[in-house]
């Protein structure tokens, strides 16, 4: 005789993956089999709370309640305790929405991700899916692109581009035929947050693709995913064959007479391709070399035609301003930066995750507050803010808030959102070498400041660690290295990886065995 | 009765994620076929008519065999009417289009700043003095091949690596000797 079934969520993520997910799942099932307990799994998306993965949640009349993170060996520890009826145990945690480090949180474009079954359309809709496609289609192009204009969403890639003048560019040149693509090629170290909404909620990437494409008039999409996201291509595919099932995407767009859909393409293991150009020419079947800019993608991009091309984050953040409103999406943030950033924390902190809050946060708060200090309990040295092209920010620049013309004025980027902390046994000479050798790595090849510039500046830093002589010089002669490379690149590779070299310079000269006088050529 | 954990959405493939999510880029190599010009001919063939074709040839190429054999450069030209060095160019440019056969299982370790703040180039030092070999290297087995990454996007759980496709994160000297060995155990 078992009671009603009971509902239990273990994520599918990646990342909790990663930490034993399956092996959980797996476990849970067989415990329920051998008490002659109904059990219906879920496998949600992650929360993003990562230092309590795997973390499994069950269904109650009083909401969700999680425990965690959980073991193959707790399960049946879990099972005695009844945790299927929210039973006391001591890797309880209470309702997760009451746990400060998401309770504090503005989740909008990460709204459904841990809560839903990433896979499941009905689930979508349930929780205020489509309704922003539903409004879009009742509007005009230039309509729903002056939404998106008023809404002041700028591209979360990096960039910071405001979306609804690249939208309005591809709506006003006419061809016959226009192309979305959505760049999932997030090769930062320390960024995390598309991968988490395609593993999490694929729907929401899914419907701000669809509404971009009515906006602009294009009927064919493409999302180029990285191929270190398998688990990622999973999701996506599986949502896209059931969105195309129920009339979400394909030749007539819940009866509108719009068409379009979306094919996913692997990239190969090239950081580059995240370069918009670079990925549209792989996207076309060739290496991925950076092009130059004119013509702007917006008017000649993939296959020489109009393209739209925005990220992950940036496309997962339309259908809630067409939900919500531009004016309630404008209405947070601060300064020229509006709405919410998606905040990746990671790298040596005791609470790493996924936090979406208003710009305007500070990074101390991020990092002490939400972060809790490193997790080796060593003191903070050192933070990397937007990937390996961000800066190194000190301990004694916390205070600065996260916002675009903020980080700017430090000569460091926002980035992607991507935080990664360091603890004091870090080498910041050995950091900004790794920045060059990256850069060496993963450069296309095309201009030469980046391709010859990046190997130079591990040359020369090479000498600096050694402690050679002329040191005055070499600093001089990485000055004006950095200085070729900012503005002597083509794309943003070889154009900011001056940053996080020169930052480390000015924020932690003692690692570079600097001495009054050095730096007479850097700035 | 226990409704298992199902992770395709409805597709009715069923089976443990991290044992699917290999078909989408396998690595294990016991999986590879052996090279045969027929294959690499009709995978061209499919997917010519693609827009932007060479990319998904390359891709099924690699994923079919294991790497991109020297001698499908010129099947795929002429397939797509291109010039063997513009194929070529296309191989070379990326990293996950391997030129030489892997080992049965591939070892992806993190390298990127994220892990190395968790001790990564601790990791990639470990795991190179145990599989005795060097990153971009094969045991003289043929059981490991052992390769760098740049981010798996598991920065959360740093050490990240990817084994055969698993991801596995907060890696330990330990964990990854456990996780080695077992793989060494099935294989015997």
């Amino acid at each position: 005789m078992s009671a009603e079934a009971a509902t239990v969520y273990v994520p599918r993520d990646s990342g909790a993956l990663s930490l034993g997910a399956d092996a959980v799942a797996e476990a849970i099932a067989a415990e329920a089999r051998a008490r002659g307990r109904e059990v219906r799994i879920v496998r949600n998306g992650s929360r993003g709370m990562y230092w309590l993965e795997p973390m499994v949640e069950v269904a109650s009349p009083a909401g969700r309640l999680a425990y965690g993170p959980i073991a193959t060996a707790d399960v049946a520890s879990l099972f005695a305790a009844d945790f299927l009826s929210g039973g006391p145990h001591l890797l309880k945690l209470g309702s997760p929405e009451e746990i400060p480090y998401l309770k504090s949180q503005t989740r909008l474009t990460f709204a459904r991700v841990g809560i839903t079954d990433p896979v499941s359309l009905d689930d979508y809709v349930a929780h205020g899916g489509y309704r922003g496609l539903r409004r879009a289609l009742a509007m005009a192009g230039d309509q729903i692109v002056e939404e998106m204009a008023a809404s002041g969403l700028r591209g979360r890639g990096g960039a910071g581009f405001p979306a609804g003048i690249k939208w309005r560019t591809t709506l006003q040149t006419a061809a016959d035929q226009k192309y979305i693509v959505c760049n999932a090629d997030e090769g930062d170290s320390g960024t995390f947050a598309d991968r988490m909404i395609m593993e999490g909620d694929p729907f929401v990437l899914i419907e701000g693709m669809t509404i971009a494409a009515i906006a602009v008039g294009a009927t064919r999409g493409y999302i180029y995913l990285r191929s270190e996201y398998p688990h990622a291509l999973i999701s996506l595919n599986a949502a896209l064959d059931a969105a195309r099932r129920a009339g979400y995407l394909g030749n007539d767009i819940l009866g509108s007479d719009k068409a379009f859909d979306i094919e996913v393409r692997l990239g190969a293991g090239a950081y580059i391709c995240g370069e918009e150009t670079a990925m549209l020419e792989s996207l076309e079947g060739k290496r991925g070399m950076v092009r130059f800019k004119p013509p702007l993608p917006a008017i000649a991009g993939l296959f020489g035609k109009p393209t739209v091309v925005n990220n992950v984050v940036t496309l997962a953040s339309v259908p809630i301003i067409f939900d919500r409103g531009a004016v309630f999406y404008n209405a947070l943030g601060m300064g020229r930066s509006r709405g919410t950033l998606t905040i990746q924390l990671a790298g040596n902190v005791k609470r790493r995750g996924l936090i979406e809050v208003p710009f305007g946060v500070t990074l101390g708060e991020i990092v002490n507050g939400y972060g809790g200090g490193t997790a080796t309990g060593r003191p903070i040295r050192a933070v990397q803010v937007g990937g390996p092209l961000g800066a190194y920010f000190p301990i004694s620049l916390f205070d600065t808030p996260l916002d675009y013309e903020a980080f700017a004025a430090h000569k460091g980027l926002v980035g992607h959102g991507g935080i990664v902390v360091f603890d004091d046994t870090v080498d910041m000479a050995r950091m900004a070498r790794w920045a060059f050798e990256f850069c060496a790595i993963e450069s296309c090849g095309k201009c030469t400041p980046c391709r010859i510039g990046s190997t130079r500046g591990v040359e020369i830093l090479d000498r600096i660690i050694a402690n050679g002589r002329d040191r005055k010089a070499e600093f001089a002669l990485l000055g004006d290295l950095c200085e070729t490379l900012t503005h002597g690149s083509l794309c943003a590779l070889g154009g900011l990886t001056p940053l996080p070299v020169l930052s480390a310079i000015r924020h932690f000269p003692g690692d570079f065995r600097l001495e009054s006088g050095d730096l007479s050529g850097t700035n | 009765m226990v409704i298992a954990p199902t992770l395709d959405g409805g597709a009715g493939q069923g089976g443990p994620l991290s044992q699917r999510a290999f078909a989408v880029s396998k690595m294990v190599s016991d999986l590879h076929d052996k090279w045969d010009a027929e294959t690499v001919e009709a995978i061209a063939r499919r997917l010519s008519d693609r827009p932007g074709p060479l990319m998904l040839i390359l891709r099924e190429v690699n994923e079919r065999f294991g790497y991109v054999p020297r001698e499908s450069v010129p099947i795929i030209a002429r397939a797509l009417n291109l010039s063997r060095a513009e194929v070529h160019g296309v191989v070379t440019f990326y990293h996950d289009f391997r030129h030489e056969p892997p080992g049965r299982h591939t070892v992806r370790i993190c390298r990127a700043e994220s892990c190395q703040a968790m001790g990564a180039v601790a990791l990639a030092d470990h795991a190179a003095r145990r599989l005795g070999i060097g990153f971009g290297e094969t045991t003289a087995d043929g059981n490991f091949t052992l390769e760098p990454v740049y981010c798996l996007g598991n920065c959360a759980a740093s050490p990240a690596m990817m084994l055969d496709g698993n991801p596995h994160g907060r890696v330990t000297a330990q964990r990854f000797d456990r996780l080695i060995e077992s793989l060494r155990e099935n294989a015997r």
